[in-house]
């Protein structure tokens, strides 16, 4: 590179001109001098004869500068002339790419948010959950925790954490907030420095309830104590028990799981407060949310599987009935292991997929644009080509053209984009949950954009490459056109159907995702949202524990069912399709050892009161219901539902009066069979077993009411009546009410977030493929005008003109649209794992898909059907 | 593309054709190294003032030969003792000069025979 060195020297190379040409003006003014002028006249003359010094030593030093640049400094603001001369051109080609590269950065800043950067804690990369075997969840026991951070030797330090809702009461009403328990090591295992205050650590744990301090996250003292920097060291109480604030977490902190912000951190050692039960010795319930750490410097993620893996066999064979798996596997914490992640990232996945077609649509729709210009610029290239410019340059003019667009549109689109993740990342789609999508841009999503905009610059610019490369400017300048009507199939048209093929698998692929969440609106729920309030209290936040809590929950029942408009009421420790759910495994009543490996299913668990049935509309298919006389003097009784009947006993005969056992060796007759319904929180779910207990016979703390309402009556008036009732009951009672069907939002969420992102790639998709059309057919009369026109003065009729001006244009069109669905029937199969019954074989959708690019095509091909029609033949001919 | 190609720009006398002014440069400096000043000497008194250039424009011209590598420059001192930028032919610049100066000749050759078409080629 010659001409980095000579950019150094360039300075000297500019001074030494400058005194070479004093000195040539000096020599000669001395020759002038010693012909005999004065020295006045002499250097006056001397200068006169240099000619314009200032302006020779510009052009001298314009040698030195770097040649490229200035020619391609011209040839971008030549690109900017000619994109001004055709605003119309240049705005749709800017507007296209923006979309196609704002869609694509959108969907990778969602990617690279959730699953390529690492957590917001310091060196998050070598941050690891723990997973046991091949669980779906990665929850631990406390007992194993403990055994886990003290034996291994792979780690700094492993910290553990739950989720916990609490009662926080400072003075006022209480508010149940959302928040983590965490093992004393939690903060100093992660890198983590208070804002303000301290943080807890290890050495503050001496055994259960030892440590009552609270930290707050940097949002929650904001937002509630309004930054007070006093609040170190005040009392407040959560769920009725002391707990002194000791300090703020950093801004930037929002815990270890991605999606959810916690509002504070409490110690695991205080779980009985917290929960009302102490789980800190009970190694079969798997009470701690995730286990983590920092993996030690040079310590490879296999040694430290080993490592854990060594430890499980050692609490396999110490506890065998608990710890009936030994193997771990190293995991990443943000999505919560194996349970977010794989349809989140499935989804993700096919978004970005979806995104890359639209980019590549828009490509093919500006590589037709270009191709375009490039004909009717013939002209022009060839006057070049003739005039001695040489092709290499004449491409370099294209190619900047096509970058400065894609540039253009990549940066409008990258504008839109940050804005909206801005949006999505301050947007919690749920009021009661600290559920967030924290997906802010950083540097890599512009990284992307720039990279996306450049190749895809390179790509459209590249189509028109061979047509100037084939220019011969003889002809050109002699016969004044390209002359090439005899081609059969020009790139062009190949573009075009490629093109409305991807279109038109967007289009498909968004009508699936619309026609599922519709049905899936429809589909049999096995519960009836319609009518129905949904509370729920927190009894344990109120300090109730024991046997406080079944009478309390009877005394709710009661005094609910007195409030007029409300027909029933039933109880249910978590009601279906709520946020969360509890899964218990179930083992044939002959099996005697009840480790977790020989279950013979799992099945979602509800431990409900009597009337719950009727209060949430589950149809009891055979059998009976319950009774308050099913209570803990009685055999412990159970409802299944089809399902579970089928799969655990065969048949729905052959399970009413059977028997099964749950993990604590209770067996359970079944008594009754209700009807299938929906239960996690993902309406897109499979049909699974559920079961249902009497809450007499297995007590819960966890409390929600369903009251099945009057239609006549609103439900706020209820809601207005039900808050007086529980204050009638207990003043200090957190409620909480809403209705059912905004309670599914959550569960609907999934499914209408995949809808809403399938429906806005498929309106690109339908937008670019009016465009599409719609450049192809006003391309293809503008070029035939004078064709048309004699046609028009020979006599043909309308549909003789529009069939010669737009035939083509349909039927690339119909073969593009048939190419398509046939694609996008193949693609909907990946949509199935979001979209509930997501399936394309649905005349619905095939018919649906016909028509809207049938639609599409009409639409775009509208306005040049009708320059067609318009055309005078006499207007026509007499010009050129 | 050798940068002596380049079009001349308009403060380059008009009478020249392009690159006549490198080829006048680059044949004195064969037989003889010299100064800037010195070669616009040179140049005039050769072509017995016939050619007017501005003593300026061959300023540029020798940036751009310097830039090819067709001469070399050194700081030193002149025989009338003064302090002189003196150029030198290259080898590359020996070359350049011969191909110039043939296909010169034969353009001059071409225009001769156009500007007298009484005269019949001598083939």
């Amino acid at each position: 590179m010659s001409w980095i060195p000579s950019f150094f020297r360039r300075n000297k190379l500019y001074s030494d001109l400058n005194e070479e040409i004093r000195l040539h003006i000096e020599e000669r003014a001395e020759q002038l001098m010693g012909e005999g002028m004065s020295r006045a006249e002499a250097e006056q003359e001397a200068r006169r004869a240099f000619g314009n010094r200032t302006l020779v030593e510009e052009r001298s030093r314009e040698v030195w500068q770097w040649p490229t640049l200035e020619s391609v400094w011209s040839d971008l603001r030549f690109a900017v002339r000619q994109l001004r001369r055709s605003p119309g051109f240049a705005i749709a080609a800017i507007l296209t790419l923006a979309l196609a590269i704002g869609a694509n950065a959108l969907v990778f800043a969602v990617m690279n948010a959730l699953f390529l950067r690492p957590i917001n804690a310091a060196h998050g990369e070598s941050l690891y959950a723990l997973q046991r075997g091949n669980d779906t969840y990665i929850t631990q026991s406390y007992p194993d925790y403990v055994d886990l951070r003290d034996r291994n030797r792979s780690f700094d330090a492993l910290a553990a954490y739950d989720i916990s809702l609490v009662g926080l009461d400072t003075g006022k009403d209480p508010v149940s907030v959302w928040g983590y328990s965490t093992s004393g090591n939690y903060f100093d295992a992660l890198g983590v420095q208070p804002h303000l205050g301290r943080f807890f650590h290890s050495s503050d744990e001496h055994g259960p309830n030892s440590a009552p301090y609270m930290v707050l996250t940097y949002g929650y003292w904001q937002s509630h104590f309004q930054g007070d920097r006093n609040i170190v060291g005040r009392q407040v109480r959560l769920n009725k028990h002391p707990f002194t604030i000791i300090g703020v977490a950093p801004p930037e902190f929002h815990g270890t799981l991605l999606f959810f912000s916690p509002n504070f951190f409490v110690p695991l050692v205080e779980g009985e407060a917290i929960n009302g039960v102490n789980t800190l010795n009970a190694r079969g319930t798997r009470a701690v949310f995730e286990v983590l750490g920092h993996l030690k410097a040079g310590v490879t993620p296999a040694q430290a599987t080993a490592d854990v893996s060594a430890i499980g066999s050692y609490l396999h064979s110490a506890y065998p009935k608990e710890d009936d798996q030994s193997s771990f596997s190293l995991v990443r914490p943000g999505l919560h292991g194996n349970f977010f992640a794989p349809a989140v990232r499935g989804f993700v996945a096919g978004l970005m997929l979806l995104a890359g077609l639209i980019l590549l649509a828009a490509c093919a729709n500006l590589g037709s644009l270009f191709s375009a210009r490039a004909a009717d610029r013939s002209r022009e290239v060839a006057l070049r080509l003739a005039l001695g410019s040489n092709r290499v340059r004449i491409l370099r003019q294209l190619f900047t053209e096509a970058i400065l667009i894609s540039i253009l549109g990549g940066a409008v689109g990258l504008a839109v984009s940050v804005m909206l993740l801005h949006r999505l990342s301050a947007w919690q789609p749920f009021p009661q949950f600290p559920i967030n999508i924290p997906v802010n841009p950083d540097a890599n999503v512009y990284w992307v954009a720039l990279l996306l905009a450049l190749v895809s610059g390179l790509l459209f610019g590249a189509v028109p490459v061979r047509q100037v490369l084939h220019t011969n400017p003889y002809e050109v300048v002699k016969a004044g056109s390209t002359g090439r009507a005899g081609r059969k199939v020009s790139v062009r048209d190949i573009l075009l159907v490629g093109q409305i093929a991807i279109c038109a698998v967007l289009v498909t692929s968004s009508m699936v995702a619309v026609r599922g969440l519709a049905r899936s609106l429809h589909s049999n729920l096995g519960v009836v949202p319609q009518n129905a309030l949904l509370m729920n209290v927190e009894l344990s936040m109120a300090g109730y524990t024991g046997d406080r809590v079944p009478t309390m929950q009877r005394r709710m029942i009661d005094a609910m069912g007195a409030i007029p408009g409300v027909t029933s009421v039933g109880l249910v420790q978590f009601p279906p399709l709520h946020m969360g759910w509890t899964v218990w495994n179930i083992f044939a009543d002959s099996t005697t050892d009840l480790r977790p490996s020989n279950a013979a299913t799992e099945a979602v668990t509800y431990k409900i009161s009597p009337e719950y049935f009727q209060a949430a509309g589950t149809a009891l298919l055979s059998g009976r219901g319950f009774s308050w006389d099913d209570d803990k003097n009685s055999p412990l009784v159970a409802v299944v539902n089809r399902e579970f009947a089928r799969k655990m006993f065969g048949s729905e005969a052959r399970a009413m009066g059977s028997h099964f056992k749950i993990s604590n060796g209770k067996r359970a007759e079944v008594v009754g069979i209700a009807e299938d319904g929906k239960y996690t929180a993902n309406i897109a779910e499979a049909p699974q077993p559920a079961v249902f207990f009497p809450i007499q016979q297995l007590p819960s703390n966890d409390t929600w009411l369903v009251l099945r309402t009057n239609p006549n009556i609103e439900p706020q008036q209820v809601a207005t009546a039900i808050r007086g009732a529980v204050r009638n009951l207990d003043p200090g009672l957190p409620v909480f009410i809403q209705t059912w069907n905004e309670e599914m939002r959550g569960a609907l969420f999934g499914s209408r977030m995949a809808t809403l992102s399938l429906g806005v790639l498929g309106l690109m998709g339908a937008m670019l493929s009016i465009t599409g059309i719609f450049g192809m057919a006003a391309y293809s009369v503008s070029k035939r005008l004078k064709e048309l026109g004699i046609r028009v003065a020979l006599g043909a009729q309308r549909t003789e003109v529009l069939q010669a001006a737009l035939g083509r244009a349909v039927k690339l069109l119909a073969l593009g649209s048939a190419l398509g669905l046939v694609l996008g029937i193949l693609a909907s199969r990946v949509l199935s794992f979001i979209v509930y019954q997501a399936t394309p074989r649905d005349p619905l959708v095939l018919g649906g898909v016909v028509l809207a690019m049938s639609f599409l095509g009409l639409l775009a091909t509208w306005i040049p059907a009708q320059r067609a029609l318009s055309v005078d033949p006499l207007v026509l001919l007499r010009e050129d | 593309m050798p940068v002596v190609n380049k079009p001349m720009n308009e403060t380059t006398s008009r009478d020249l054709f392009p690159g006549a002014l490198e080829m006048m440069i680059l044949e004195s400096l064969r037989r003889q190294p010299a100064h800037g000043y010195a070669l616009v000497q040179h140049i005039q008194q050769r072509s017995r003032n016939l050619l007017q250039v501005e003593e300026g424009s061959l300023y540029p011209a020798l940036q751009r030969l310097l830039k090819a590598k067709l001469v070399k420059a050194q700081w030193g001192v002149s025989s009338t003792n003064r302090r002189v930028r003196t150029y030198q032919i290259t080898s590359a610049g020996t070359r350049h000069l011969e191909q110039q100066i043939s296909s010169f000749e034969r353009m001059l050759e071409g225009i001769t025979l156009v500007l007298n078409p009484g005269e019949t080629p001598a083939t």
